[in-house]
């Protein structure tokens, strides 16, 4: 992870993609989001849906998984330079959470970040606060998912 | 289909109508499976990391709250109706740590409800969640929309 200072608004960052399979989209409805639209083709194909498609936590639980890999692959890249690695904080929460489109299986969504604000924490020192953009997008192209989130990350002065 | 006659339709979410459910307890097992597969930050998997951030101790991935509240309102409420999916969150508020051992309470308000434009088979409701640990204090608060089949299809705007 960058530090806070180092973050731009205005910087966009691709941070992979990911297919959605059957067997995957029905797990996790099966654990999390069981509707029939997400657990059965037939039922799906009966829906205003018109096929299986995935839950759309399982969207952007997806998104979240891929920002981790992104920030240890970074990281990774930063220590084999010697460079400092900031620390990503916890998150209080997000806004403006929309599912554009569902989700199908065979969908290969890539997922992107841009910094939209950063902030100083008024209550903790050694943070910052980033507001980002996030963004999935499927193999035509067509947005699938789009929210805003909040993120504490280490401020510089803190390391 | 008999069945759908029973189902809680749009009409039936008047503003105000409550559903609770719960407790459910927060498994530690399928918290940290859960935080392996979409959320691998050392303060939702490894206690010793956790105590040292700013959580304090090992804490649940807000996804993994967000989707433990999903299957809360499949179970209570979801399941019995004609729910065609949600558009969207307006808003998710993580407000506290979920611990391993939690029983969390599912609270869901209608806040109020619109017929859709463009679909005269559905309309919106506007709901309050909020999540409750033991202790009273609040977890989680989302604020959403969810889509529901009408039991009478309304006229399109023209």
């Amino acid at each position: 992870m960058k530090f806070f200072e180092d973050i731009a608004v205005g910087d966009k960052i691709e941070i992979g993609k990911h297919t959605f399979t059957a067997e995957a989209i029905k797990a996790f409805a099966a654990r999390f989001d069981p509707q029939a639209f997400h657990l059965d083709e037939a039922a799906a194909a009966r829906s205003h849906f018109g096929a299986l498609c995935a839950s759309g936590w399982h969207t952007a639980a997806m998104w979240m998984r891929l920002m981790v890999d992104h920030h240890r692959r970074e990281d990774e890249a930063r220590k084999g330079r010697g460079e400092p690695v900031a620390v990503l904080g916890p998150s209080p929460g997000f806004r403006e959470l929309k599912w554009v489109r569902p989700v199908y299986v065979g969908d290969t969504i890539s997922y992107a970040t841009e910094i939209l604000e950063t902030r100083a924490s008024a209550t903790r020192p050694q943070w910052g606060l980033m507001t980002i953009r996030n963004t999935g997008v499927n193999q035509k192209g067509e947005l699938v998912i789009s929210f805003v989130s909040v993120a504490f990350v280490a401020r510089r002065s803190a390391a | 289909m008999q069945e759908s006659v029973s189902k809680l339709h749009w009409e039936d979410f008047a503003p105000g109508r409550s559903f609770e459910h719960g407790p459910r307890r927060i498994e530690r097992d399928e918290m940290i499976a859960f935080a392996a597969e979409f959320d691998p930050q050392p303060m939702h998997l490894d206690e010793a990391a956790a105590r040292s951030s700013m959580l304090g101790g090992l804490a649940a991935s807000g996804w993994y709250a967000c989707c433990i509240l999903m299957r809360m309102c499949t179970d209570a409420f979801v399941l019995k109706s004609t729910s065609m999916g949600a558009p969207g969150v307006d808003e998710v508020r993580w407000l506290h740590p979920i611990r391993p051992g939690d029983e969390l309470t599912l609270r869901a308000t209608v806040l109020d409800t619109r017929a859709s434009n463009s679909r005269p088979d559905m309309g919106f409701v506007r709901f309050s969640f909020e999540l409750t640990n033991r202790a009273g204090v609040k977890v989680l608060a989302l604020t959403t929309s969810l889509m529901l089949g009408r039991r009478a299809p309304g006229a399109t705007a023209s």
